[in-house]
């Protein structure tokens, strides 16, 4: 038997963009064995959530990823908004499901720049970036801010989109396809990211069932388990099939979140044809009282948000699963078996956000 | 499989204008409706302090007498829950960003 | 509202969990809720977007067993409540010992409500 060594994989690391760290049991050049470390960015954030009001909690929430931000505000809302009984206006949920699919763009395009560096492919994470750009400006005009939309409320939305914005929008959207139609041969056919990407970390659907796996990484190994396909907010009135693949390594992960960019244009783009009009929200009285389960789909998964009111405007308990902590148990079991020079890969594919994971 | 699929992409992007703008010589131009930085039309303020109360950061400090409103800039998260909540409307926010 | 929850003891807790995976059920994850006397442990299961809950009642000073040899994955969830709310977890299978989240210089299971200790109050 080869000599086992330790190797500490992070915090602080090149292609991580946040701190994780991994003890990697290596054998030679193979990985035995890892055990993740974190608790470098625990910020405490659901204790805060018991000291303030439920409407400012709203910004709170958007506060735990800086990624995925404006999904995680919707899903509180949604979960206060089921607890109080309030109707949203339809508008409003097309309004959501637009800046939930910007966001599910941008997080995507974020992802494949990071992965193309982790595997040394720098101009393609220019490439991300730039189309990346495009998405944000668009954030930026249609909602005020770059990342921190801040637009979602308890009963619905705090801005709209006039329909003079939609062809701007359709141009940027349009630029944005041709941008991925680009990248496309690149990314899904060219021999030298194939080389890093296919049979790396793979996990089998026994194994990403097991471990509770969510988002692309189950639909990478088949699992066609896509929360949005229970049409919370707007989706149940749009056309869409959740991507999947079957071969559960790197390569299906990245093909599925590819996919996942167009499937994000085509739904906006559905969005602006349905939109009704309307009010955009409704006012909200009262405090929120009783327990409730609130989950949607973010870039990464499915996100939970478990919600305790007890009728005084504070909460009682809030308590978040992030995607990539359902993931982390699926990461531990893809690295045994595999070379050092593929940990940071593997890593990246199953996207991690460590800031949402501790909270 | 291929190989070289990234000279097109390497050939457009020599051929054309860079995607970056020189920063300092050449700043954005704000987009309308941007959330850049609070703003405070300090004649028509009241001092009513709820923008304090609603402040989900506590960047804002607002006292009666003396009559002063402060603004902590890196506390505050531009979320303009004030400017909804104001109820004479002097609390604006500027598409610039600081 | 809560739906399908259903009610079970620390004893029969390792063999209810156990009989959740082979029906199907993906285990989400665990919620932990500081209620006065005792924590609300609580775990998620998923089968079709349907939730299923089991709940168990934790006096303070109980030790929780661990599920974690039936479900790897509820490790990270277990080894977080640990830290947070201070519960002595049984049987870990990979265990942190309340360092997981944590540092040295944190405050013990800040998570749990503040308890208002009469004696000090009357002595001062």
């Amino acid at each position: 038997m080869a000599k086992r060594s330790v190797i500490p994989f992070g915090p602080q690391h090149p292609v991580l963009p946040e701190p994780l760290q991994l003890k990697l049991v290596m054998e030679d050049e193979k990985v035995v064995e890892a055990i993740p470390a974190i608790g470098y960015v625990h910020r405490g954030l659901e204790r805060l959530a018991q000291e303030k009001d439920y409407q400012q909690v709203t910004y709170l929430a958007e506060r735990v990823c800086g990624i995925c931000s404006f999904i995680h505000s919707l899903t509180f809302c949604q979960g206060i908004e089921e607890l109080m009984n309030v109707t949203v206006p339809d508008r409003a949920k097309f309004l959501r499901v637009m800046w939930s699919e910007m966001h599910r763009m941008h997080s995507h395009l974020l992802w494949l720049g990071l992965t193309a560096d982790a595997f040394g492919f720098e101009s393609l994470f220019m490439q991300g970036m730039r189309t990346r750009e495009t998405i944000l400006q668009l954030m930026e005009s249609t909602a005020g801010a770059r990342i921190m939309l801040g637009t979602c409320t308890v009963g619905g939305v705090r801005r709209d989109i006039e329909s003079s914005a939609f062809g701007e929008i359709n141009t940027a959207l349009d630029s944005v396809a041709r941008d991925l139609d680009q990248m496309a041969p690149t990314i899904l056919n060219d021999y030298s990211v194939r080389e890093r990407l296919v049979g790396v970390g793979t996990i089998t659907a026994q194994q990403a069932f097991e471990t509770g796996a969510v988002g692309p990484v189950a639909k990478a190994c088949g699992f066609a388990r896509d929360f949005r396909t229970t049409g919370y907010a707007a989706y149940g009135q749009l056309d869409f099939k959740p991507v999947t693949e079957t071969a559960g390594d790197c390569f299906a992960r990245t093909q599925v979140r590819f996919a996942e960019l167009y499937q994000s244009v085509d739904l906006i783009r559905q969005c602006m044809a349905k939109m009704p009009a309307g009010p955009i929200a409704v006012p909200v009285k009262g405090n929120p009282d009783g327990e409730i389960i609130a989950r949607t789909e973010q870039p990464r998964g499915e996100v939970i948000y478990y919600i305790k009111g007890n009728g005084t405007k504070n909460l009682e308990r809030l308590r978040i699963r992030t995607p990539t902590f359902a993931n982390i148990p699926a990461l531990l079991k893809m690295l045994p078996g595999c070379q050092l020079t593929d940990v940071p890969v593997i890593i990246l594919t199953i996207d991690p956000c460590i800031s949402c994971t501790e909270r | 499989m291929r190989i070289f699929t990234f000279v097109n992409n390497v050939w457009q992007n020599i051929t054309s204008r860079p995607a970056t703008r020189l920063y300092p010589f050449t700043p954005r131009t704000p987009i309308a409706g941007a959330r850049g930085h609070l703003q405070i039309d300090a004649d028509t303020c009241i001092y009513c302090g709820i923008c304090q109360k609603r402040c989900p950061s506590n960047a804002l400090a607002v006292t009666r007498e003396p009559k002063t409103w402060t603004l902590d800039p890196y506390k505050c998260i531009v979320c303009s829950y004030c400017v909804e909540a104001c109820p004479k409307k002097c609390l604006s926010m500027n598409p610039a960003h600081k | 509202m809560l739906t399908n929850v259903k009610e079970i003891s620390r004893d029969t807790l390792l063999n209810e969990v156990a009989a959740m995976m082979p029906q199907g059920y993906r285990f989400v994850t665990m919620t932990c809720v500081d209620c006065g006397e005792y924590h609300d442990i609580m775990y998620h299961f998923d089968k079709d977007y349907v939730l299923s809950t089991l709940r168990l009642k934790l006096l303070k000073g109980q030790k929780l067993p661990s599920i974690s040899d039936i479900i790897f994955a509820a490790i990270i969830v277990e080894n977080e409540i640990r830290d947070l709310f201070g519960i002595p977890v049984k049987g870990l299978a990979l265990n942190y010992e309340g360092r997981f989240l944590l540092t040295e210089d944190a405050p013990i299971a800040p998570f749990n409500k503040p308890v208002v200790n009469t004696e000090t109050k009357s002595n001062n």
